[in-house]
């Protein structure tokens, strides 16, 4: 048989990232595929230690643009365990419900995205018009769509009034219903037929090739950071959701109960808020070296901060949960499916190049 | 006006490449297109094709990997064409730009028409800075294109606000010109 090559990427017209596959067909059949990155490689861990803490929190926010509030989260506790110091109760609620709001318009703009994969259009369109009223609630929030800077060391930038807190508790009112609307789509024929059996990851290749997060969770591993309890998510009542399908179909179905789970857990959230404090000042030096797991949107987030005791901090590293899942891809798209189906794969695993690069 | 020119201006097609943005920018250019901010109203559609496009929105700021992309995807663009530079990053390299792998704005590899500066900009001002450069590709085309004094062209983000002094936008490299470029008539 010949083998011939085709490259996939970097600028392609379903990904909205530049990531280049290089991939070796027969026929119409995908044998093996070498992911090449590096196309959005900026050098963020390098820059970590030439700026203030304080300012690196924006860096951190800008690592991801969709996953702004994770990134932080995690760099802030790393900080914040540095300094032994911990954030008030209060400020522990609002990060998880900024958290939970990101995971939502993570997980909606992942939905939109699969269909325009498949080719269907209109309901990209639809999902991200749904999308568009979390981001106005997090702009009710924070000032700010997308880049929305809420946490700070020590606790939050910003405090929720009552009168926002109603406004949230509309707004996830507003989702529920509009994601109910669409939620046909996953009885549907088509969708069907384009996502189930394709890219399969069995639970023991995923355990193999360490993936995290809801692809991880689509393979019958019931992993999810948040059941550690960090911040808020100790007190709130909630069960990693895990499905058997192990394709496409069960990342698609994962992600859409874990929306409902955010919204469910934003409302916890809203009933137990605490009073006081949001903020703890401290000047303490940084000294050591600690290290944070957050679960983002995409799975596992994993930081390591050392201080030397100076001003700057010495080491950041940052591990993302796409980088994880880049090894899982690559064995589902060499098992030997169509050259069609690769962006549905790929994107299956909701990729984000720019975090994986930094 | 033939209908190649006219359907150039009511209907430009544009091409979106992601040069090592944050992600916050595309999604917010995506976001335009959807029918919330419904760019679509203006004819405009996004293509993944360069040869198909006449507006190149480029994100971020170029490293050493993407600067032969993006210059490949500008040559193999059909002029008259314009590019428009989306947020802080793709305007000067923004929060990065003390990054050892970043070179700067998108104006150190292609001549940039028009910025548009915001960390992410609103999808308000993604639409206000591509209705800016119609205005540019009309003259292009015309050949009656007249580099304004003020320096390059730059899309007020807020309100009320005072436009930053465009000198400050443009990285200090001398105003990039798109003069040279051949307009349909000549070509
Ligand atoms: S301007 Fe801001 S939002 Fe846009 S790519 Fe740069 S850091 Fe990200």
């Amino acid at each position: 048989m010949v083998k011939s090559t085709i490259t996939f990427g970097p600028q392609h017209p379903v990904f909205p990232e530049p990531i280049q596959f290089i991939l070796k067909v027969v026929d119409e059949k995908v044998v093996l595929a070498e992911p090449q990155i590096g196309y959005v490689h900026r050098g963020i861990e390098k820059a970590f230690e030439l700026n203030d803490p304080k300012d690196n929190i924006f860096l951190a926010e800008r690592i991801c643009g969709i996953c702004p509030a994770p990134h932080t989260t995690a760099y802030v506790r790393g900080v914040e365990s540095l300094m032994g110091i911990e954030a008030p109760p209060r400020a522990k609620y609002i990060r998880t419900i900024m958290n939970e709001l990101n995971r939502i318009h993570s997980h909606i703009l992942w939905a939109g995205l699969l269909g325009d994969a498949i080719g269907f259009e209109s309901y990209f369109m639809q999902t991200w018009n749904y999308r568009e009223k979390v981001l106005d609630a997090i702009e009710k929030i924070s000032g700010h769509r997308v880049t929305y800077a809420m946490n700070a060391i020590g606790g939050v930038r910003r405090d929720m009034t009552n009168e926002q807190l109603r406004g949230l508790e509309k707004t996830m009112d507003y989702v529920e219903s509009s994601l109910e609307n669409i939620e046909d789509v996953m009885k549907d024929y088509t969708i069907k037929k384009r996502t189930q059996g394709i890219g399969i990851l069995t639970e023991e290749e995923a355990r193999r090739d360490g993936a995290v997060g809801p692809t991880a969770r689509a393979s019958g591993i019931s992993q999810d950071l948040r059941t550690s309890g960090y911040d808020a998510y100790g007190d709130l009542k909630f069960e990693p959701v895990v499905v058997n399908n192990c394709d496409s179909y069960g990342r698609f179905a994962v992600r859409w109960q874990e929306l409902k789970q955010s919204i469910d857990l934003i409302r916890q959230c809203i009933v137990k808020m605490p009073s006081g404090e949001i903020l703890t000042k401290s000047n303490n030096p940084m000294n050591g070296e600690a290290i944070s797991r957050v679960e983002a949107p995409r799975g596992e987030l994993f930081y390591y901060i050392k201080g030397n005791g100076s001003k700057k901090l010495e080491r950041v590293k940052v591990r993302t949960p796409t980088f994880a899942n880049i090894i899982p891809t690559v064995t589902m798209l060499s098992k030997g499916c169509q050259v069609a189906d690769v962006s549905v794969i790929v994107l299956s695993m909701d990729p984000c190049i720019s975090c994986t690069e930094r | 006006m033939g209908i190649v020119e006219k359907s150039r201006l009511k209907s430009p097609w544009i091409l979106h490449y992601d040069c090592s943005s944050c992600n916050g920018c595309d999604i917010e250019i995506l976001a335009c297109l959807t029918p919330y901010y419904d760019i679509e109203r203006f004819g405009i559609l996004s293509k993944g094709n360069p040869k198909h496009s006449d507006v190149l929105l480029v994100t971020g700021g170029v490293n050493h990997r993407n600067k032969t992309v993006l210059k490949n995807l500008y040559d193999q663009m059909p002029a008259p064409k314009v590019v428009i530079a989306i947020g802080a990053c793709g305007s000067t390299g923004g929060i990065f730009h003390n990054c050892y792998n970043i070179l700067g704005g998108a104006d150190k590899i292609v001549p940039v028409d028009v910025y548009v500066p915001g960390c992410p900009p609103r999808p308000e001002a993604i639409i206000d800075g591509v209705v800016k450069a119609l205005d540019k590709l009309k003259h292009l085309q015309n050949g009656t294109w007249k580099e304004p004094e003020t320096g390059p062209i730059v899309v007020e983000t807020a309100v009320g606000a005072k436009p930053a002094p465009a000198a400050k936008y443009a990285n200090a490299a001398p105003a990039p010109t798109l003069n040279s470029q051949p307009t349909n008539k000549e070509a």
